[in-house]
């Protein structure tokens, strides 16, 4: 401890020394005359005192030279505690700054550290969203063990917030804290099952994040939530795209069978004009074959196809692997044009790119064979991005555009940077193997760049030719021997050891030439590298034991050489060859086989892509990238050879289909599983379009407006339909009065139908009566009530038969939690007067011009929120009141018209996150025609 | 995700950290200055490199490298991008994005990263999100924080990050309403050496600079929307409508933004706006070499062509080079040896060239290598494609807005001339 304290202040006072150059240079010549230690103290001191005097700009500047200090990575550590007394500031620069250094350190200070967590608790419960949300943010940044208990009791609370954005937050905590403490992670689980559940967009791309980082095995978590994720996909914020992309390929790849059977190629051309009608699945076009894809699994390639588009490149990477992994094969190709975007993109965008279509290329060549003509070479691009456009040019080469392919390669070869050009000759090898029509051809090219000047250029030549002619050991005798008379020019290594090698190997086809050059290496053997010095003594093997009558002093000459070589891999193989050729008492039975061993027929390399094997990484990750497994890295399964059970999909109960309605006998029109996703969809459209700002929800008026739930059970035939009627409860005035009505449309008659566990199970509901039987087709009516407690959060309870039971949620909207109040515009103006400041939540909004009227402005917001008008004498003022159900808390909304359709809205009420609500619900019916 | 991030600068010195989770020791950017050493050229370090227990992923803009630590798992494109868009952020903010830039702004550099990334996620990358969190600093501000102690940190809480249209600020208030939309085009192309087109592409962008007061919902349609390809949108572009219609409608962002990007397929063969003529000839024998340099217009629909720039590496044989502008200046470096010549504008009636001789290195065997002559150019008023705005509606919004368009052309990172080098006996 002593130690490290010790340590931390010298730390700390080198550091305050060096910011204090950088930052005062002016009394630098006062602290040379103090000598430096004392110097330092002061410095510190100099910052402490900022911190700790009265003065908001001093302390500011203070935690902005700390922050200086941080970033240039010094140590600021000393400075703990006098910093840490400001996290309570009202400056909400300072705030921050201190945000930022506490987050830095608490991890080191964990003593001092605690000294701000009540600071946070307090703001996690704050009006203010942003303000609980960026508590729970620091508050679970700070890596210190202790508060572990504190943040999971902080996330639970904020998983079930109002605020989406504060949901959200509890999102990132919940990764914050499995990598604390992950003991943690039964509890976590049961957080990301509920969050996973929230219908926001905002939430969406953060809780699969977190499911990722903490359960990515949990796919059961997954199975009610698919559709909605599916649905929602194209509103997330484009990071969380990402992650949601990358898990559900994984999903899918456990969930569904493959697309790849026979059948459905073979399908290819008459499927395809039908699915870029883009229309929905023809059940009747699919049954006659024999691959039918789960609609599930169409629902996901469809609705990740418009990403393509997107401008974030991991966007489109991502949905370009989730259709290489998922789509039936002829579909794949829709990401080619995509993909060939991205290379437009910057240099290390590019890379990744081309690494994918690299690893893609080898086994679908014509998915990018139309686009050859972009991986063409620019001179301006880095080595590694030419090489990578020179894979994959190799790639796509066949009969028909190989000239075009070698014809480009030829001005690759006299490129002026010459790795480039080498990886070229390469190149142009592999395509010499791999079609055999133009083998000759890029021989007889390689053959001419022997001559060529540069001595790269010449030893990659000589390589490549060496394993062309072990491919094609025929009449090559022309070609060795116009290398071995370049070998005298030649000095890389590897290249000369490839002439000793053919040589030795095809010394019968150059019975002449192979002992000269032999006698040429005897002479200069001790000067050579290892490599060549090793193939020296291959040849002499060879020659040895085909030709011995000429070799046999030479051969002996380089073994004596060899035998005291310094290096012992020489050394080794000289020793080895010397008892395999040269017949002694000692070498017994192998040295009859020699020949056949030295000039055994070997099998000719194969020259083939660095990509072959990567497709068995996911693409698109950083596994893949690097080939090899990264940690942390989600294997993707195979297809099941069996789908698992489809209906885990289903849910059962879908509440938000949320219908305006002035008519209360509307029938339930009848719903297939088809309709299913259609109304999903409309649901997932409503939303855009209130984005949009014009949409024709709310558009109808009557007093009697109620907002319609339906709810509906899949796996049973018993449909319930809820409305707010707008009447006080009978059974007590806390209770919100609910109006259900249940309808059976099976086959048989449904009993005892009565309500069964809820939950919270602190909930109080006024139960209906045990409905005792159920005709088929028949409907009643029932009434409840509901206790909120005025909160909107959903009332949660089970809707039993005799047989069965289903959960059902009532979520109110939050106008359904008022009552009217009547009062006269004196009482009214008094209310207001002692509701401000913290109770007054007000906004500017343009409404729609057909709203711009009084009568219209009652008619909206009595739509909205079941609140009584106050007679009002000034024209531009309408003003409504009511109270809360349960609590009977004042909601006063008053509205002032301002000129050209502009409005001033405001409510006072002590309940301010419903009136932050109810602001919205309002705003909204207002702005909308 | 990312853990955290080193900002190295060109002689490979550290000048940021910044950690998100627990603090990585600067050790680990050892293994990136090893790569860096390997590599003969800045951009040939490669982006993802691994080290035992972490993985490095870097960018590398305006010469400096942003270097994120990753420790598990992710996608590296993710990363990629990320990191570029922090480095558009800090462009944005602070106009340049060089070491100094982000050196005098060091806390507002803190101050964004800490908003962009939560735990490693991120979090508001939105540049209209930022600024209302966090205040770009003008000269004017701080000068007037460090008189008034006020802060360049918002005071309001941002409520876009909340609303369904997160780009767009609410309350925004303009006196003159105006929305103008730049078509820039730029041109990527190889030539062969004899002039005849190997490959080109057109590579398009509608930037656009709206300041309108209010919601303003804006379409924008096109004469010939065909001829866009490929495309990819800003957030706020409806997707359904451009399928169906082929009309941008959109609520625009407040300020300047990137509304569309599109390609001009290669399939209609695009026409280069200029021409270069070049003789290049050795003698054997002798150590001089000719060079001769001329360039011309090329269909341009009478648009002139301006800040032409033609750079070129010579062989590395070449030991000097005297040459004779026609027009405009020209340097050699010796030891680079790369030609750049600063032409201007092209004058259809003069046509400018640039002649002389070249001196090899005494000995030298003759190069057999071909250069690469790469032109930049600039065309205004003219979209190459052919590309066409019809027309700009605003819905939502009572006032009349003032719109405008511009059209240009210019060079992509590469129009590539292969040269070829006559080597006469």
């Amino acid at each position: 401890m002593s130690t490290g304290a010790l340590y931390n202040d010298q730390g700390g006072a080198e550091a305050a020394v060096e910011a204090g150059q950088e930052s005062t240079p002016t009394s630098s010549g006062s602290g040379a005359a103090f000598g430096l230690f004392s110097a330092d103290f002061k410095k510190n001191e100099d910052l402490k005192e900022m911190l700790e005097s009265s003065k908001e700009s001093l302390k500011l500047e203070a935690m902005k030279r700390i922050v200086g200090l941080i970033a240039k990575g010094k140590n600021a550590s000393e400075l703990f505690p006098a910093v840490v007394k400001n996290v309570a500031s009202k400056n909400i620069e300072l705030k921050k700054l201190v945000y930022v250094y506490l987050v830095r350190y608490a991890e080191e200070q964990q003593d001092l550290a605690l000294l701000s967590i009540s600071t946070f608790q307090r703001a996690l419960k704050d009006p203010n969203q942003f303000i609980r949300a960026s508590a729970l943010r620091v508050l679970s940044s700070i890596r210190v063990p202790i508060i572990v208990p504190i943040m999971m009791l902080a996330i639970k609370e904020a998983a079930a917030d109002l605020s989406p954005y504060v949901r959200k937050t509890s999102a990132h905590a919940i990764q914050k804290l499995f990598s604390l403490d992950a003991d943690q992670k039964e509890q976590l689980i049961e957080v990301i099952e509920k969050l996973l559940k929230d219908k926001s967009t905002l939430v969406a791309g953060s809780v699969v994040m977190a499911f990722e980082e903490v359960c990515p095995d949990r796919i059961d978590l997954i199975h009610k939530n698919y559709r909605k994720l599916c649905n929602l996909l194209v509103d997330v914020e484009e990071w969380g795209q990402v992650v949601i992309i990358s898990m559900l390929t994984r999903y899918a790849r456990t969930q569904f069978t493959s697309p790849w059977k026979e059948g459905a190629m073979f399908d290819e051309n008459n499927e395809k004009a039908f699915y870029e009608s883009d229309s929905e699945e023809k059940k009747g076009h699919t049954e006659e074959k024999p691959y039918i894809m789960d609609p599930d699994h169409r629902l996901l390639l469809r609705n990740t196809k418009p990403l393509l588009q997107s401008r974030n490149t991991a966007v489109v990477m991502s949905v370009a692997q989730l259709y290489w992994h998922l789509a039936p094969k002829h579909e794949v190709s829709i990401v080619t044009k995509s993909l060939v975007r991205l290379l437009r993109s910057h240099r290390e965008v590019q890379y990744i790119v081309l690494q994918n279509i690299a690893t893609m290329s080898i086994q679908r060549k014509g998915m990018f064979e139309p686009f050859m003509k972009s991986f063409y070479v620019r001179s301006t691009d880095a080595t590694h991005i030419k090489t990578l456009k020179l894979e994959i040019l190799t790639n796509l080469a066949n009969e028909a555009n190989i000239s075009t392919i070698l014809r480009e390669f030829q001005t690759y070869v006299k490129s002026q940077d010459k790795a480039f050009a080498a990886a070229t000759i390469q190149a142009i090898g592999r395509c010499a193997t791999n079609i055999s029509e133009v083998t000759d051809t890029c021989l007889n090219g390689l053959v001419l760049l022997l001559s060529n000047r540069d001595e790269t250029v010449v030893a990659e030549s000589v390589v490549v030719i060496k394993k062309l002619l072990q491919t094609q050991p025929t009449q090559h005798s022309e070609i060795i021997k116009h290398m071995a008379k370049l070998f005298d020019n030649i000095t890389v290594p590897m290249a000369r050891a490839s002439i000793l090698w053919l040589i030795g190997e095809y010394c019968e086809r150059v019975p002449k030439i192979a002992p000269d050059v032999l006698r040429k290496m005897a002479k200069s053997f001790t000067a050579e590298e290892d490599i060549v010095k090793l193939q020296t003594v291959n040849l002499a093997a060879k020659l040895y034991l085909t030709n011995s009558k000429q070799t046999k002093l030479l051969t002996q000459y380089i073994l004596n050489l060899g035998k005291y070589d310094q290096n012992y891999d020489i050394r080794d193989r000289t020793r080895f060859i010397r008892q395999l050729i040269v017949p002694s008492e000692k070498s017994g039975a192998l040295n009859k086989y020699a020949r056949r061993i030295l000039l055994a027929p070997k099998p000719a390399p194969v020259l083939e892509s660095s990509f072959k094997d990567r497709d068995r990484f996911q693409l698109g990750t950083l596994s893949h990238s690097l080939n090899s497994k990264a940690t942390g890295y989600q294997e993707l399964s195979d297809w099941p050879a069996v789908a698992p059970d489809q209906s885990v999909r289903n849910v059962e109960i879908i509440e938000a289909v949320k219908e305006w309605t002035p008519t209360v006998g509307k029938t339930k029109q009848p719903k297939s599983d088809d309709k299913f996703y259609s109304d999903d969809e409309d649901e997932k459209e409503e939303e855009g379009s209130d984005s949009s700002g014009s949409e024709d929800s709310s558009s109808s008026s009557s007093e009697g407006l109620f907002m319609y739930f339906t709810m509906q059970m899949f796996s049973s035939c018993l449909a319930a339909k809820y409305h707010f009627p707008r009447q006080p409860c009978l059974y007590q005035p806390s209770m919100v009065a609910v109006q259900v009505i249940l309808s059976n449309s099976s086959d048989h008659s449904l009993e005892e139908i009565h309500i069964g566990d809820r939950s919270p199970a602190s909930l109080s509901i006024h139960c209906f009566n045990t409905i005792e039987r159920l005709e088929p087709e028949a409907s009643v009516t029932v009434s409840m009530g509901i206790d909120f407690s005025d909160s909107t959060q959903a009332a949660n309870f089970q809707l039993c038969t005799k047989e069965d039971q289903f959960s059902v949620s009532i979520q109110p909207a939050v106008g359904e939690l008022l009552m009217p109040s009547s009062m006269t515009e004196q009482d009214f103006c008094k209310e207001q007067g002692k509701l401000q400041g913290m109770n007054e939540t007000s906004a500017t909004i343009t409404m729609e011009t057909a709203n711009a009227s009084s009568q219209a402005i009652s008619k909206q917001v009595l739509s909205v929120a079941n609140v009584g008008v106050v007679s009002s004498s000034q024209n531009n003022f309408s003003r409504f009141a009511g109270r809360t159900v349960s609590s009977g808390a004042l909601v006063l909304v008053s509205l002032e018209l301002k000129e050209s359709s502009t409005a001033l809205l405001t409510i006072n009420t002590e309940k301010t996150v419903m009136a932050s609500m109810l602001l919205r619900d309002i705003k909204q019916a207002l702005t909308q025609a | 995700m990312i853990h955290s991030l080193f900002l190295v600068n060109a002689s490979g010195d550290i000048f940021l950290e910044k950690h998100w989770k627990s603090v990585v020791s600067r050790s680990v950017c050892d293994y990136f200055f090893e790569a860096q050493e390997r590599a003969t050229e800045p951009e040939n370090v490669p982006p993802v490199i691994p080290t035992p227990h972490h993985y490095l992923i870097s960018v590398l803009r305006h010469r400096i490298y942003f270097v994120a630590v990753i420790q598990s798992e992710v996608p590296p494109l993710f990363v990629i991008e990320f990191l570029h868009r922090v480095v558009d952020t800090f462009q944005d903010y602070f106009g340049v994005c060089t070491e100094a830039a982000i050196k005098d702004n060091v806390v507002v550099v803190y101050e964004l990263l800490e908003e962009m990334l939560d735990n490693g996620f991120p979090l508001a990358t939105e540049s209209n999100i930022l600024k209302e969190l966090i205040k770009p600093p003008t000269i004017l501000r701080t000068m007037v924080n460090t008189i008034t102690g006020s802060t360049n940190v918002g005071e309001q809480l941002p409520t876009g990050q909340l609303s369904v249209v997160p780009w767009r600020r609410t309350g925004v208030k303009y006196t003159n309403n105006e929305a103008y939309f730049d078509v820039v085009e730029e041109i990527d192309a190889i030539i062969d050496k004899s002039g005849s087109t190997i490959t080109a592409e057109i590579q398009g962008v509608i930037d656009a600079c709206v300041k309108l007061t209010g919601m303003p919902d804006l379409t924008l349609s096109f004469m010939n929307p065909r001829l866009l390809d490929d495309v990819s949108f800003h957030p706020c572009v409806r997707f359904k409508r451009w399928e169906a219609e082929r009309i941008l409608s959109f609520i625009p962002p407040d300020g300047n933004f990137r509304l569309l990007s599109y390609h001009v397929s290669s399939q209609n063969l695009v026409a280069i706006p200029v021409y270069v003529k070049h003789n290049i000839t050795f003698r054997e024998g002798s150590s001089q070499g000719r060079f001769d340099l001329t360039l011309g217009p090329k269909q341009t629909m009478g648009k002139a062509v301006e800040s032409v720039l033609v750079s070129s590496q010579l062989p590395r044989g070449v030991l000097n080079a005297n040459l004779n502008p026609s027009q405009g200046t020209y340097t050699f470096d010796p030891v680079t040896k790369l030609l750049s010549w600063d032409v201007g504008k092209i004058n259809p009636q003069k046509l400018p060239s640039l002649k002389g001789t070249m001196s090899l290195q005494a000995g030298a065997s003759k190069p057999d290598e071909n250069p690469t002559i790469n032109i930049q150019f600039k065309i205004q008023q003219m979209a190459i494609s052919g590309l066409k705005v019809n027309r700009l509606d605003m819905y939502g919004e009572k006032y009349k807005p003032f719109k405008g368009i511009k059209y240009m052309t210019k060079a992509g990172k590469s129009v590539l001339q292969r040269m070829h080098i006559v080597n006469c006996k």
